[in-house]
């Protein structure tokens, strides 16, 4: 069905040609998903920072404990992988173990002290 | 770092190799031995090889062909071309996810033997709003869990299944739901080829939270990007759902400009960005006229990225008939403008979850359409003059009008809390029936943390702002590697369900796994029992289903269940699928086989028949037109039995019998071979017992010998019919030329 409200609206894209369709198609396709892409670049969720400790050499289960307990603690804006890894160097213990006290509830007050003040 | 010590034991893959033997069932037990110290080095999407040239495959130049591959099954209609398997030059999908993945490997090694070389495998219900990875090897509804443990046999099994065939297999799943990085991650560290990848599908038919979704998108993004897996994106789902799904063609075409442009921006290369494309319409609509200048539209409007060419299943009902036609024609539209990847859906997905032998069928559907369409935009164009060309342009103008609503009504989020999508008005009328979602809604709100100012991401791949230390060159340097540059640090969990798992399923059947004479029919899991029963009930429906289920307890079948029926007429009669399950085991060492004939050598045939030439007349019989078969068994460049040295007199297709016989008393025929493939009320039988009647008569039975074939013939019937012997499916010219050999010696002798 060719409604009037088409024949209306494609009144400017009448004259342009296959290209500048095209052309204008993907300008259009950039503005809308600009604005996601930035929230990309600024924001973190628990899945993000699970699939970094995944990446740090926890399983499943140890990187959800650790992401509960930087939630908790208002950690998370720092990044988990982060306070693992800040605080296995100033407890000089490797990334796993420091990981693991975490996810057991322990050190949690060191790394607190480690981001100073707590970001909401 | 020390972690780096502590490796787990990873042995490379080739090592622990087991060849599959094409004679043995593969066993799940051997794939699950040592799986914790398993990597697959693969990882990266596999296109087909050798496309790009023309190839000779037996008689024929194929222009839209791949490498052939070692082992495969070739179509049952291959046999008229010397069994000859062109692969089609498009990579071709199969979806396989029974619940039980112990089962789906032995499918996924059933289909790469017919051509598939992209094993798709469906998440079970409900995994989307699992926010986390989940473990173990649970089953599932509706498609499997997956798991780390699932990935890894099954991938483990894949490299065994690809080394058989002699092609590399793509092992493909969701990246999608609320743990979406997560199993990001996990898929790269497992060897997932392919994944589908798109937010757009968590916010409309998942719920889940938008930002949450794109945010987290970006950074599954940049992890897809770096293993080189092909993404596919979730657009088919709109052409699925919408009601009137002939309509949304312009969303379509929106839908997928999102996710591509946005993938792009997460850094996934072009050539490794999907379309997920359906022709949105099927038959009876006149679908090709519908759906032609759409799929024209979309390649004009996305020249470099990959199309995965989906079949329809809007409009699928019960009958797998109507889904393969639906499944052509789709591939037609395939062959008329282009496919990268060929999707199958198999065609009994309208009735249950699909039965081995189905997925079977849809890709041969694939392979025998994609074989014969070969070429054809050599000889066949796109018009464009005229109402496709008309149609796409204004389908491009549609989809332009609908982004430019999107902006103006504040961007995406807002288009998605005003119920833009999914309506199935065609753009810009709206019906107002579309998926309309909260900003502040959906599961994983209030999930969201603005990174701060020294953000941390201790890893080699990471999407956004991230605050590497001064003190290292990259980030993951920070913990000395991380799983994608040292595999030993992945962390294996086996089962957390003592309960629910393999082991205890594998247990349940450990009879048959322990005895592998020991069968029963079988749909998707090993030994189900499941067979279907078809009939014709010359009543009306209703009444045929219940006849039907009465039949199949009189066959003490249990848990019957009509699958499909289909009136042929009111009154005269119904046409009916049942399922039922059989309560018995097969033991084939108890069964009595027919015992196999040994054809003499070729060597030994030609040598006697050199010293003592043989001559046979043949033709078919009857009113029988089909020749293909007699040609077969006669003709040298079929392996026929001239190529023995034995001279053939063909006397042409529906010769009487009496002239047959007097053909052969005329050249002294030592034989004389007659083809029949009518069997209508035994028509074929009676056709031996004339020829051997006749040959009686005229008093020349005891110096012919008398040779029947045909699709349908029975050795023991043909006999009985009065010839020497009979050949059925499957005969070929030797087999023929060693009995004409030996039966002359034995005459011989008996002289």
């Amino acid at each position: 069905m060719t409604d009037q409200g088409f024949e209306e609206r494609r009144k400017h894209l009448a004259d342009l040609s296959d290209q500048a369709l095209y052309d204008y198609f993907w300008e259009l396709a950039g503005k809308i998903v600009d604005p996601l892409i930035e929230a990309g670049r600024i924001y973190t969720t628990p899945a993000i920072e699970r699939s970094v400790l995944l990446r740090m050499g926890f399983s499943s289960l140890e990187a959800q404990a650790i992401v509960s307990g930087v939630i908790e603690h208002r950690l998370l804006p720092h990044g988990a992988g982060h306070v693992v890894w800040k605080l296995s160097e100033k407890l000089g213990l490797e990334i796993r173990d420091t990981g693991l006290a975490l996810a057991e509830g322990r050190h949690w007050k060191e790394a607190e002290a480690l981001f100073g003040e707590v970001v909401s | 770092m020390k972690d780096k010590e502590k490796k787990s034991g990873l042995v490379p893959a080739r090592e622990t190799k087991i060849p599959l033997q094409p004679e043995e069932r593969l066993d799940i037990r051997k794939i699950l031995e040592g799986l914790e110290d398993y990597h697959s080095p693969r990882r990266p999407w596999h296109w087909r090889e050798e496309r790009d040239e023309p190839r000779v495959v037996g008689d024929f130049t194929y222009y839209e062909v791949s490498k052939p591959v070692e082992r495969s099954v070739p179509l049952p209609g291959s046999r008229g071309f010397g069994y000859i398997d062109p692969q089609p030059d498009c990579v071709i999908t199969t979806e396989i996810a029974s619940g039980r993945f112990e089962d789906d490997v032995r499918r996924m090694r059933m289909a790469a033997w017919h051509g598939a070389d992209h094993i798709m495998v469906i998440r079970t219900t409900g995994q989307s709003h699992i926010d986390s990875l989940i473990e173990g090897t649970t089953q599932g509804i509706g498609g499997i869990p997956i798991t780390r443990k699932q990935c890894r046999a099954t991938r483990r099994a894949l490299d065994l299944i690809e080394d058989e065939v002699g092609r590399p297999i793509n092992y493909h799943s969701y990246v999608s739901g609320v743990a979406g990085p997560d199993i990001a991650v996990m898929f790269v560290e497992e060897g997932v080829s392919g994944v589908h990848q798109d937010p757009q599908y968590n916010v409309l038919y998942r719920n889940i939270n938008m930002i949450r979704s794109f945010v987290d998108a970006c950074e599954s993004k940049a992890i897809i990007a770096y293993g080189g897996q092909l993404q596919i994106d979730g657009a088919h789902n709109a052409n699925a759902t919408a009601m009137e799904a002939w309509k949304v063609m312009p969303e379509l075409m929106v839908q997928h400009a999102i996710n591509t442009a946005f993938s792009v921006r997460c850094g996934i290369k072009p050539e490794n960005i999907a379309l997920s494309s359906v022709p949105p319409t099927a038959p009876p609509a006149p679908c090709m006229r519908l759906d032609l200048p759409y799929a024209v539209a979309l390649r004009d409007f996305f020249p470099d990225y990959k199309i995965r060419a989906q079949q329809n299943t809007k409009y699928m009902e019960s009958e797998t008939r109507e889904a393969t036609v639906t499944h052509t024609l789709n591939m037609v539209i395939s062959r008329l403008t282009s496919a990268d990847v060929q999707s199958t859906i198999t065609p009994d997905e309208g009735r249950n979850v699909p039965w081995h032998y189905f997925n079977i069928n849809a890709v041969n559907t694939a392979r025998q359409s994609l074989n014969g369409l070969d070429g054809i935009r050599q000889m066949v164009d796109i018009n464009r003059d005229g109402p496709l060309g008309e149609r796409v342009r204004e389908l491009k103008e549609r989809a332009i009008l609908f982004m430019e609503e999107i902006l103006e009504t504040g961007g995406y989020y807002s288009a998605v809390e005003g119920g833009f999508f999914v309506d199935s008005a065609e753009y810009p009328d709206r019906k107002g029936d579309g998926i309309a979602r909260e900003l502040d809604g959906g599961i994983g709100n209030d999930t969201l943390y603005r990174r701060a100012d020294d953000y941390f991401a201790p890893v080699s791949v990471h999407f956004g702002n991230n605050h590497i230390p001064p003190q290292f060159k990259s980030a993951s340097q920070a913990i000395g590697g991380d799983t994608f540059e040292d595999p030993s640090k992945i962390q294996f969990i086996d089962e957390l369900d003592d309960y629910d798992n393999v082991n205890v399923r594998i247990a349940e059947k450990q009879k048959y796994y322990d005895n592998t004479n020991l069968i029963r029919p079988e749909v998707e899991f090993m030994a189900d029992g499941t067979l279907v029963l078809t009939m014709l009930l010359p009543c009306d429906k209703r009444h045929a289903e219940a006849a039907a289920i009465a039949i199949g307890e009189k066959l003490a079948l249990s848990e019957c269940e009509v699958i499909h029926s289909q009136v042929m007429h009111p009154a005269e009669g119904t046409y009916i699928e049942m399922k039922g399950k059989v309560g018995f085991d097969i033991d084939l060492a108890q069964l009595v086989l027919p015992e196999e004939v040994e054809t003499l050598s070729e060597a030994e045939i030609r040598e006697e028949v050199h010293e003592r030439p043989m001559t046979v007349v043949a033709a078919t019989v009857g009113e029988d037109e089909h020749s293909v078969g007699m040609k077969e068994i006669l003709d040298i460049k079929h392996g026929g039995i001239e190529g023995f040295g034995i001279k053939y007199h063909y006397m042409g297709t529906s010769c009487p019998v009496d002239k047959l016989v007097d053909a052969a008393i005329e050249t002294k025929a030592d034989a004389i071979l007659i083809s029949t493939i009518i069997s209508h009320n035994n028509v074929h039988y009676e056709n031996m017992r004339k020829l051997a009647d006749t040959c009686i008569e005229k008093g020349v039975r005891d110096q012919l010998i008398l040779v029947a074939g045909g699709t349908q013939v029975v050795n023991e019937t043909a006999v009985e019919s009065g010839m020497d012997a009979g050949f059925g499916r499957g005969a070929h010219g030797i087999d023929v030329a060693s009995f004409l050999v030996k039966r002359r010696r034995e005459l011989r002798e008996e002289a």
